[in-house]
């Protein structure tokens, strides 16, 4: 039971507050800022506790969304509920920020009051909230270059529209009712991969948490089928197909998923509401279908002024046709570590000592397929001593593998039935973030 | 807009809500209604504009309606009055044919929480309860709910509770939570809605159709029924199986927390139930969202208090990612070091070892007291890491890492060496105060096998004048003094200084009579001085525990899925990490109701694998009641400590070796016996419940593999008294080991026994043995006993003790 909902910015503004049982004082919101801004590092913030008060709260969008509730309360269902809330909120606002939350506040409380009644959550689909919102998002899309680089001479769309803008599916879903906007779907296959390689270059762990995210900004809708690749197998024992199969330790899906063409032609049927949902989960543990996508050869030694010298190669081992984008390696340096000098071997490539977390960044801006880097820092420590080396590592990557599943995992088609009056449009997109990808030195 | 001050910004907003221009311009009214909503939720008093705002109502456009409603909910309570005018609009909008608008009007109307308002609602509500619009049904439902509690003392309408009950079979399911939802609250009193066994099966049978929401909320209110058999039970529990394991976290959190509820008299169900939502939970654990990992890790730390091996196979899913709050990496350690074992330790201490240089303090001070922890049962290879660390000089490791010493020390004294040696030259290094009174007391402790701890205790009494710390100062006190009583001639002048300091100069009044007092001790005499400062350096009954008791799952289980577990800081919060050790009260034993001695029945036959695992009756309680003629006790002191423990062991390990395989040998000192007791599951129970039962009885367990490992393997010891008619009593000493060898579930005892009288016939034990033997196909432990000096009657009488604990704690007979 949710007694109230609140949501603050980053600095402690208030910017939404509804109090739904009138049992607590509406200062609860500054005790939780005080709360929350003053936690040290070893207490979890997640739940905090004030007599019989208990704030529950999450961070997305930068913002906190919190709810106070009571102590028997389940906290798996109120952060559900506020993760929920906030993909409602980004669905019918376009985007989640401190700005848009604030522009959107009359849709916030209608939804706010549709979803939750008397600390009780009535519902959070969109295809049910979407007969009773009534107000109309207004979009804070920031004024940007880009918008302008696809106009060319003479105001001709010079945008081949094979490739959907980034900003495509930061809309309010609501747009599409009104303006007659496009009637869009995008199909999304997200993965994260958490990696650890070991010093000798074995890979230790590697596991891979993937879902299926559907974004639908038609109005309407009845039927989508969804193919997967037909040598998609689920656990160890069934192998389908004669190809590489791709395979995946464990699959759920959402409720609205009806599977009876799953087991034969690996067929997803849904209906899918408005907005953004997720169709379908599923993990890898402990087996990679190919080689991890980076590999780091290290040389670190002393040399004799005291200075610390890394020379670093990370090769990527992805198909030639892929690349890695937004590639940035973070590796720990001694604690006494002054300055650095580099060599990095090509231009577009940076690196930065960054004294505050004691690391440092090797941002990477593009990295293609079957290609190899180095970079060599020389590193000025002060009182650089033999144990400083345990200092050293490991290090993280983070990166983007666009256009690319790690598992294999394809979107054989996507058909919508019946077919759509006008131009539709479908998006099948495939991306592969690293969650955390540590190479031990 | 300029900025305006709050009383300002109200004018100018009366001002706009008066003008008729805007009235009559429908968008203008809406973006001032807007405005106004807007100052309320930065937190301006709008609450001046309230008539300007009930008459605001009045329109046609939902909109602004809604806006409106938001704005008096929250300041009705301040203008009941005026409220008044409100409740004939809402009465009207209850009316109109668009439900959406009779839905808005009820619950707004129910929101106002004015009690002066309660006789116009409840028409409406009545009406609502029958509307064909499930929406307003739904919101008619929790009106009742809400109208209950603001008259909390107004009788219950018991026409409205039926209907209520009745509308339990609304086709919409929100409708059906609702009323369960509603008649908790209205009943509260009776101990909310009842739940019996049509309502349970009507409810449970349309579980499906509800929402994640919906099945938490029905799961949670179905934990109040007890099924009225075992059949129905089990069809109940057949049919929340697929909820187990869905895919939302709530609802499989839900579902086990009935389950548990359900179960509470079978722990087998409950049991298998854990196992089955490993899946979910660690799915939660790789979750996007940072707040659910959190809480499934929390709630794994649950689970692994009764079932520590059900993550086992899955160490690296716990292993921290690279850019996760410190928060969830600690609640990460917490996890990986229970799940510890012979085949993982490697790989775990090497991913601890790259969190302790983390950048983040608490992380790194978190992974070393992790592998302090790991150390107990793997002490080399932990030491080996710690004192690396040391090298680093930096000061939250230095600190992190003496501590950590400390701690294992206490529980492991045979890391004393290594520690020692590691301690030199960390003064330097060390600031803060937890730091240096854990190296004080280290100090104090193993003064005599640190070289140059009197040059380290002489710089910290230099510095004394300057010392904050009150804790450091009580402990050098401490340390000074038993450093003085084992290395006196470098410690006099020291001690004086420090002495004369704390008794003349100090303002304290703690530190200034802990002075005084040792001052005078000091007077009594050496030998009086040393009585009351020996402390204990070690623990014994800690031993080399790793993991927690298995405990019983009802311990948690009313917990589980509510805040507590994420709000504790830890599961187990280190008992030694403030302070020193020797401070700390432990648990009082299991057995502070028994005397030191313990009786026990000479019991004529042993109990062996013969008698076979199906119900065995005993208790402990059961033994220790029956005691006979001649009374065997077992006693616990004195102790022995583990290094005096392993010399005995290996000395006879090493005869018994030369002698062969014979199962019962002989020495003039001690007799040899292997025993194999049949009892299953014991290796997988914790260390800790297999401690305190020993310690029920008088056994001392010294150390332990962890549950699930193979070999598995206990030692223990204890000393029997065996009162002899007429005779002095003999005292004896056991030693033993409890082996269980794998797959093949053979678990063997051994007894080899010191003897002063080699009287005893061995044909009738080994002919007893082999006769036991063929039995032993099913899980058997191996255990090897020594005795000193022989006594078989005691012996045996304390294998049957053994075996009786065995029994009594394999979950087959719980």
């Amino acid at each position: 039971m949710i007694s109230q909902v609140f949501i603050l910015s980053s600095q402690g503004d208030h910017l939404i507050y509804k109090d739904f049982r009138g049992e607590a004082g509406s200062d609860v919101i500054g005790v939780f800022y005080e709360k929350v801004t003053a936690l040290t590092g070893d207490q979890p913030p997640v739940v905090m506790t004030l007599r019989d008060l208990h704030f529950i709260h999450v961070r997305q969008g930068g913002l906190y969304w919190v709810a106070t509730a009571s102590a028997d309360s389940s906290p798996f269902t109120v952060i559900e509920f506020l993760n929920r809330f906030s993909a409602l909120v980004k669905d019918y606002c376009g985007s989640l920020s401190e700005k848009s939350v604030q522009m959107n506040f009359a849709l916030i409380y209608e939804l706010l009051d549709e979803v939750v009644d008397y600390g009780y959550i009535q519902t959070t689909s969109s295809d049910v909230l979407k007969n009773f919102i009534q107000t109309e998002a207004v979009s804070s899309r920031p004024f940007s270059l880009f918008d302008l680089s696809n106009v060319g001479l003479f105001g001709a769309e010079t945008q081949q529209s094979k490739v959907a803008p980034s900003s495509a599916a930061t809309r309010p879903i609501q747009s599409s009712r009104e303006q007659g906007g496009r009637s869009e779907i995008f199909v999304d296959v997200i993965e994260r991969m958490s990696v650890v390689i070991g010093c000798n270059g074995v890979l230790m762990k590697a596991d891979v948490e993937g879902e299926i995210k559907v974004k639908c900004y038609m109005p309407s809708c009845s039927e989508m089928r969804i193919g997967l690749n037909e040598e998609f197998s689920i656990g160890k024992s069934q192998l389908r197909g004669y190809g590489a199969a791709v395979r995946v330790d464990e699959c759920s899906f959402h409720q609205a998923v009806r599977l009876d063409e799953f087991d034969s032609n690996r067929i997803l049927r849904l209906c899918p509401s408005q907005g953004e949902q997720t169709v379908m989960q599923y993990q890898l543990s402990d087996h990679l279908p190919s080689a991890p996508p980076f590999r780091l050869f290290p040389t670190i030694e002393r040399d004799s002024g005291g200075r610390l010298l890394m020379y670093l190669k990370l090769r990527c081992d992805l198909p030639p046709k892929s690349a890695a984008i937004n590639v940035c390696a973070t590796i720990p340096v001694p604690k006494g570590s002054v300055s650095l000098s580099q060599e990095l071997s090509s231009p577009d490539q940076s690196s930065e000592l960054k004294l505050q977390n004691r690391a440092i960044d090797w941002t990477i801006p593009r990295f293609p397929g079957g290609t190899q880097l180095s970079a060599l820092f020389k590193l000025e420590v002060s009182g650089l001593s033999p144990s400083s080396m345990l200092e050293v590592g490991p290090v993280g990557l983070v990166f983007e593998l666009p256009q690319l599943t790690v598992t294999g995992l394809q979107i054989r088609f996507l058909r919508l039935s019946p077919v759509q009056p006008g131009p539709s449009q479908r998006w099948v997109r495939y991306v592969t973030h690293s969650d955390s990808y540590v190479i031990r030195l | 807009m300029p900025y305006l001050g709050s009383e300002d910004a109200v004018r100018e907003l009366r001002r706009a809500l008066c003008n008729p221009n805007v009235q009559s311009d429908q968008l203008r009214y809406r973006s001032t209604i807007l405005k106004v909503i807007r100052a309320m939720s930065q937190g301006v008093d709008v609450s001046g504009l309230f008539s300007e705002m009930v008459k605001a109502c009045a329109t046609v456009d939902i909109v602004q309606k809604k806006l409106v409603y938001v704005f008096l909910c929250s300041y009705a309570t301040l203008n009941p009055e005026l409220s008044l005018l409100v409740i004939n609009t809402l009465r009207k909008d209850c009316q109109d044919p668009n439900p959406m608008v009779r839905s808005l009007a009820l619950r707004n109307m129910t929101n106002l929480r004015l009690p002066s308002l309660v006789e116009y609602v409840e028409q409406p509500l009545t009406a609502g309860l029958r509307d064909r619009a499930a929406c307003v049904r739904r919101v008619a439902v929790l009106g009742w709910a809400k109208l209950h509690n603001l008259q909390p003392n107004s009788e219950i309408d018991a026409a409205v509770v039926n209907e209520l009950y009745g509308l339990l079979r609304d086709p919409d399911p929100v409708v059906m939570v609702n009323c369960l939802r509603a008649l908790e609250e209205i009943l509260k009193e009776e101990g909310g809605v009842a739940i019996n066994k049509p309502i349970t099966h009507h409810l449970l049978n349309r579980l499906k159709e509800s929402d994640v929401w919906g099945q938490c909320e029905v799961l949670k209110i179905l934990q109040r029924y007890r099924p009225q058999s075992e059949n129905e039970l089990f069809d109940i529990l057949s049919l929340l199986d697929a909820s187990l394991v869905s895919p939302h976290p709530p609802v499989m959190a839900a579902t086990l927390s009935l389950f548990l509820c359900l179960c509470s008299g079978l722990p087998a169900v409950s049991l298998a139930a854990l196992e089955r939502v490993r899946g979910p939970l660690l799915a939660a654990c790789g979750s996007v969202s940072r707040e659910t990992r959190f809480t499934a890790l929390c709630h794994i730390q649950l689970l692994l208090r009764s079932l520590p091996g059900l993550m086992g196979a899955h160490y690296k899913r716990f292993f921290c990612g690279y850019a996760e709050p410190a928060y969830i990496k600690q609640r990460k350690m917490q996890v990986l070091v229970e799940l510890v074992n012979d085949d993982n330790v490697a790989m775990l201490l090497d991913e601890l070892k790259g969190y302790c240089t983390d950048v983040n303090t608490d992380t790194a001070q978190a992974a070393i007291s992790a592998i302090g922890r790991i150390g107990r049962s793997y002490s080399d290879r932990c030491l080996e890491i710690l004192t690396g660390l040391l090298g680093l000089k930096q000061e939250h490791i230095t600190s992190a890492v003496v501590q950590t010493m400390r701690d294992l020390v206490w529980v492991c004294p045979q890391c004393s060496d290594t520690v020692c040696l590691a301690l030199e030259g960390c003064e330097e290094t060390l600031q803060d105060s937890q730091g240096r009174q854990a190296l004080l007391w280290l100090l104090a402790v193993y003064g005599e096998r640190v070289s140059s701890a009197p040059y380290t205790l002489e710089v910290f009494i230099d510095g004394v004048r300057s010392e904050a710390s009150l804790g450091v100062k009580m402990e050098l006190l401490t340390t000074t003094m038993r450093l003085f009583l084992c290395r006196p001639a470098e410690t006099q002048d020291m001690l004086g200084r420090l002495l004369h300091y704390c008794i003349e100069e100090e303002t304290d009044m703690c530190v200034r009579d802990q002075a005084l007092f040792y001052y005078r001790l000091l007077h009594c005499g050496t030998e009086e001085t040393r009585k009351v400062l020996q402390g204990r350096r070690s623990d014994p009954s800690l031993g080399v525990l790793i993991g927690r008791p298995a405990e019983p799952i009802s311990q948690w289980a009313y917990s589980f899925n509510t805040l507590e577990p994420l709000t504790q800081g830890c599961v187990e919060t280190e008992p030694a990490s403030r302070g020193s050790p020797e401070h700390v009260t432990f648990d009082p034993k299991p057995n502070t109701d028994l005397s030191d001695t313990l009786n026990c029945s000479q019991i004529e036959k042993v109990h062996s694998g013969s008698d076979s695992a199906s119900g065995f009756p005993y208790s402990s309680a059961n033994v220790l009641a029956s005691s006979l003629a001649a009374p065997l006790s077992l006693s616990l002191s004195p102790a022995l400590g583990p290094e005096e423990f392993e010399r005995l062991w290996m000395q006879r390990q090493a005869s018994h070796a030369d002698q062969g395989a014979e199962k019962l040998e002989e020495e003039e000192d001690y007799v040899c016996m292997e025993e194999q007791i049949q009892c299953p599951a014991i290796p997988h129970c914790s260390p800790q419940s297999l401690q305190a039962a020993m310690q029920l009885v008088n056994i001392q367990t010294l150390a332990f593999t962890p549950p699930h490992t193979l070999p598995w393997r206990v030692y223990l010891y204890t000393h029997t008294q065996h009162a002899h008619s007429g005779e002095a009593p003999r005292i004896t000493l056991i030693v033993g080991e409890l082996l269980y060898t794998g797959e093949a579930s053979r678990r063997v005892v051994e007894i080899k026994k010191g003897t002063e009288d080699g009287d005893v016939a061995e044909e009738e034990e080994e002919a007893g043995l082999s006769g036991r033997e063929l039995v032993s196909e099913e899980e058997e432990v191996k255990v090897t006993v020594k005795q000193q000096p022989r006594d078989d009657k005691a012996l045996k009488g304390f294998l049957s003790i053994l075996t009786t604990v065995l029994h009594t704690l394999s979950p087959e007979n719980n």
